[in-house]
């Protein structure tokens, strides 16, 4: 009996004095502020911002010259002000994702010039000459693409309202 | 016999709910005072929503047109009582969302009259079987065992089809509910009469009345008044007495259970032979047929241990929810729920100013005893729901499928054969929610499935775009070509003219 | 009524009221005839051992689930049946540390390293039997015959749990229990040397199948009387917690093999109901097999899955190098279970093939 009790805890001794050496000779010496911008992301490791993880998004900051440091939508704003007193730097503008969008044109600003018509990729845009145009939201991808050519600022992004017929149940939440 | 199996066949699994129904099947069926507004949605049944053909200040008799049916599966609504259209707006309604719908608000005028043009048939089963079809379809009629598809649907088979049984779901399998069972008791002729209608527009001898055991008052009134009038007609109506078991008033299970048939997956009882109607349904349509009243009431069971006067009650559709529970001597102070519909299947309401609709059962006001929510442990495949699934699905898998997001597997294990009849979620002991994964999963596929059409539509018409600037860059650069022949043919022959006629040139350029 | 005050969720709205507690709860009572003759049996050190391994099973339960932060950390009592069936399976003298690190082994690395109740591949009790038996070989094949708890022979409790702690008597002398193998044991050894059936357990081992049937032979704490345990598998079908496909399955996997051997040569091959009433097929087919997280879910599924147990308990057993195969069978047939899960998919309502 003794000597099993012996072997075994000998034997988990080894293994934990090795590791625990290991992780101190082999540390590596990170970048500290990698770390800190890491412990203010949510560690999601979601992907949203383009890069493949939480901490890649902090290097990329802290040492890649990223500059845009509102790139976290899971953090959003909260975490973006963290970050950007953390860094010393200004707050930037974020959108914050509220859902599916389409473009809307407010038919009483616009003057018919079909600049929008021109460069919608799906020809969501219908509306002739000097008549006011009008968006097909069913077909609008909202690429946005129409926002910029508008010359009096008529075309917005503006939410799909949820209703009866495009609501979903969420996913039940499990509480233990 | 035919179709009808000799001996009661068994479905697979369901289970055994206390059936409550002791609270309000004494109570016989009272009329509701008209209250002070009426919410009547635009969109009470299956299938698309129907168009509003008032306006705002319109007066209108009860039985009005309120909207017209949109398309091949759609229903007409009416007005349930005389009064002014005083608003036409977007109201909260009885939805798991807890969103609004278009509904026409009415201000009664307290006469409850009639519209004096709506005119009865006398003798019904001297029309031809299409007339029966529109009289039921201009009426607004749908499936008033909760499932509100359109009834003239379900009279007028394709040509191809034999409808070899009329089945009449007298099951009223739901705990709680009584209202089916109070029908049957105090107006069997009615049902008795619709049937017959019913029978006629589907040119059917069959039919069977399938009642659960735990109604003896009910079948004994539906059994003499089959005797009654048995020497009238040539087609033959019984009753038959079926054990009681949970969900045996879903369509499938009760064909399974009378014709020992199964419904092949993805096809409808016609396909067999077969047509089920609610007893309601049958009520309704002798209403429709022979007095020209289009569906503008419904039978409510209002029970449960939380309100203080259970009753079945003859509502107005468009009734609110909060006027009939004040009716019922209002809430219990321990109410946890209330629920539009039976405990198994129905829907807990977010608020109770909400219309009683054309579906509406039940309303269910659950105190926390009876109905308690306790948090989901995880799955110990202990395999309860695979015994319980009338479907012989896998709920626990399934569920697993959805709360991991593997969309693809999930429609693999056959989701959507699901019909949510809630017996797996009844009896898992670690309180999974089965049936919410279920109707989010179906949600979720169905939109992704959206969002894929959406994909392709966007991708197909960018080519579409493209292939038009394609077009029209070669158009013009065609009239360029042309332009430039046709110019330098006219400087050769023209230059002699040139001198003549300058502003002809430059008129051309103009113009390209 | 304000919105905020009433309840939505997802129909259904009412609840059969069966609970994970409450299935435990069945379980635990369906081993108490079981446990109570274990007792009866091999007396005081029989209850140490199973005090020491639930013990050290819901202690460890205890701090897993205090360090994954859930409440009621013993609400369930799967802890508490995980101890008792894991002391079931141990041999009447089993020293308390081999208790100890079973208890522990069962909990942590039979349960929580999947993820807790529910995510385990494996029985959380046979796996830790399984790794006892194979870390501690000695200690878990030594068969002192059934003493009682009353009788002349029976040890006091003072013995007992000097024996259970230091591995001698109180009063400092080495234990004279008398050891014997186990009827399988015997077999296997006998058999094996090139006698029969006969020979092997007739003369001096004197089996009986009486003693087999109330319990009175040498083997594990709780897998010896076999009235005891099918009284409660019964108890557990009636009550509806399991279904009858593993137990009758796993019961034809080896008896029908069994009865096939022995009518072709019954001096190497013993009868079938020798292999009914020994070792651990009975506490096996009602207790171990059916843990409903390791077992597949459907019933064709359970039917395999039972039948693949019996199979390869009888195949171990008389082919094998141990005596005993049952913990081995269900641990295997358990990999199985997703597998078989998989591809026993009861036939969905209208996709049956005369439908089509």
């Amino acid at each position: 009996m003794i000597e099993a009790v012996l072997s075994m805890g000998g034997l988990a001794l080894a293994a934990g004095l090795g590791l625990g050496f290991a992780a101190k000779k082999f540390h590596v010496e990170g970048n500290p502020q990698v770390d800190n911008l890491t412990a203010l992301l949510p560690a999601t490791n979601c992907g949203n911002c383009g890069f493949p993880g939480c901490r890649p998004y902090a290097e990329a900051i802290a040492e890649q010259g990223e500059t845009n440091i509102g790139l976290c939508a899971p953090g959003g704003v909260e975490v973006m002000e963290k970050i950007a007193a953390l860094l010393g730097v200004e707050p930037v503008e974020m959108e914050v994702d509220t859902g599916p969008k389409v473009a809307f044109v407010r038919e009483e600003d616009c003057i018919g010039c079909t600049a929008c018509i021109k460069v919608c990729p799906v020809d969501a845009i219908i509306g002739a000459n000097k008549q006011s145009h009008t968006v097909v939201a069913e077909m609008c991808t909202a690429c946005k693409a129409c926002i910029e050519p508008c010359p009096v600022d008529c075309i917005e992004m503006v939410a799909v309202p949820t209703t009866v017929y495009s609501w979903t149940w969420n996913k039940p939440e499990v509480l233990h | 016999m035919g179709i009808v199996a000799s001996v009661l066949k068994k479905f697979h699994g369901g289970v055994h709910p206390p059936g409550h129904k002791d609270l309000s099947e004494h109570c016989a069926i009272e009329p509701m005072p008209l209250p002070k507004r009426l919410v009547v949605p635009f969109h009470q049944h299956l299938g698309a929503p129907s168009e509003p053909v008032v306006k705002v200040g319109d007066t209108v008799f009860k039985g009005d047109l309120l909207g017209g049916a949109a398309g091949g599966i759609s229903a007409t609504v009416h007005a349930p009582t005389s009064g002014t259209i005083v608003a036409i707006e977007e109201h909260v309604v009885g939805h798991p969302s807890g969103l609004t719908m278009l509904c026409a608000i009415i201000e009664p005028d307290g006469k409850d009259q009639w519209n004096p043009q709506l005119k009865g048939v006398d003798n019904p089963l001297s029309l031809e079987p299409v007339a029966v079809r529109d009289l039921v379809k201009n009426a607004g009629v749908v499936g008033l065992g909760g499932a509100t598809f359109p009834s003239f649907v379900k009279l007028s088979p394709p040509r191809d089809k034999v409808v070899d049984l009329l089945l009449i779901n007298a099951v009223e399998c739901e705990p709680y509910l009584t209202c089916d069972a109070r029908l049957m008791e105090e107006r069997p002729k009615d049902v008795i009469e619709g049937i017959r209608i019913m029978l006629h527009a589907l040119q059917t001898k069959e039919c069977v009345i399938g009642i659960e055991d735990n109604k003896p008052k009910a079948i004994a009134a539906m059994q003499n008044a089959v005797a009654a009038e048995a020497s009238q007609s040539a087609a033959a109506i019984r009753v038959v007495v079926l054990p009681v078991m949970y969900p045996q008033g879903s369509e499938k299970q009760l064909i399974e259970v009378v014709t020992g048939r199964q419904v092949p997956s993805r096809k409808l009882p016609i396909d067999i032979g077969v047509i089920v109607h609610n007893v309601a349904t049958a009520v309704a349509v002798r209403d429709a047929v022979c007095f020209g009243h289009p569906l503008v009431s419904r039978i409510v069971t209002v029970t449960g241990k939380g309100i203080n006067r259970p009753a079945n009650i003859e509502v107005l559709i468009g009734t609110q929810v909060d006027d009939i529970i004040a009716h019922c001597g209002g809430l219990k102070p321990d109410i946890h729920k209330v629920v539009m519909g039976g405990p198994m299947m129905g829907l807990a309401l977010h608020q109770t100013n909400v219309p009683v609709v054309k579906g509406c059962s039940g309303i269910l006001a659950l105190t926390r005893g009876e109905s308690s929510e306790k948090p989901e442990h995880s799955c110990i495949r202990c395999g309860s729901c695979v015994n319980a699934c009338p479907i012989q699905l896998v709920p626990c898998s399934m569920a697993w499928f959805a709360k991991t997001e593997q969309l693809d597997q999930l429609s693999k294990a056959d989701l959507f054969d699901c019909i949510e009849c809630g017996s797996c979620a009844y009896v898992c002991p670690a309180n999974v929610p089965l049936v919410h994964y279920f109707r989010y999963g179906k949600l979720a596929l169905q939109s992704k499935d959206r969002e894929e059409k959406k994909r392709e539509l966007t991708i197909q018409r960018s080519k579409l775009r493209e292939e038009r600037l394609a077009r029209e860059k070669e158009e013009k650069e065609r009239k360029k070509e042309e332009m430039k022949a046709k110019m330098a043919a006219k400087k050769k022959s023209g230059k002699e003219a040139d001198k003549q006629n300058p502003a002809a040139e430059s008129g051309n350029e103009a113009q390209a | 009524m304000s919105p905020s005050s009433l309840l939505f969720t997802s129909s259904p709205h009412i609840h059969a009221g069966d609970s994970i507690p409450r299935i435990m709860h069945t379980v635990i009572l369906a081993l108490m005839p079981a446990t109570l003759m274990s007792v009866l049996i091999f007396g005081w050190p029989a209850l140490l051992i199973l005090v020491i391994t639930t013990a050290t099973a819901m202690l460890t339960e205890y701090l897993m689930m205090k360090i994954r932060n859930r409440p009621s950390p013993l609400g369930d009592m799967s802890a508490a049946l995980t101890g008792i069936l894991l002391a079931l399976t141990l041999p009447p003298h089993t020293p308390w540390w081999v208790c100890v690190v079973g208890g522990v082994f069962a909990i942590l690395l039979g349960k929580f390293v999947y993820g807790g109740l529910g995510f385990n591949m494996f029985n959380p009790a046979l796996i830790a039997r399984v790794f006892l038996l194979i870390s501690f070989p000695v200690e878990l094949t030594s068969w002192p015959q059934p003493t009682g708890l009353f009788g002349q022979q029976a040890l006091s409790f003072m013995d007992s749990l000097s024996l259970i702690t230091t591995g001698h008597l109180a009063s400092g002398k080495l234990a004279d229990a008398i050891s014997a193998a186990t009827p399988l044991g015997q077999y296997h050894v006998v058999v094996g040397m090139g006698k029969t059936v006969h020979e092997a357990l007739g003369g001096d081992y004197a089996f009986s199948y009486i003693s087999a049937f109330t319990g009175f032979i040498n083997g594990s704490l709780g897998e010896t009387s076999a009235i005891a345990l099918a009284l409660g598998g019964v108890y557990l079908i009636r009550k509806r917690i399991i279904s009858w496909h593993i137990p009758v399955s796993m019961f034809a996997g080896i008896l029908i093999p069994a009865t096939i051997f022995w009518i072709l040569n019954g001096s190497k091959y013993p009868d079938p109901l020798f292999h009914l009433l020994t070792g651990g097929l009975i506490l096996g087919a009602f207790f171990m097999a059916t843990d409903m997280v390791t077992s597949p879910v459907t019933p064709l599924g359970q039917i395999i899955f039972g039948a693949g147990c019996g199979l390869l308990t009888y195949i171990i057993r008389t082919w094998g190098g141990y005596p005993e195969g049952v913990s081995f069978a269900i641990v295997i047939m358990n990999a199985t279970v997703p597998l078989l899960d998989q591809y026993t998919h009861p036939v969905v309502y209208g996709k049956a093939k005369k439908n089509v």
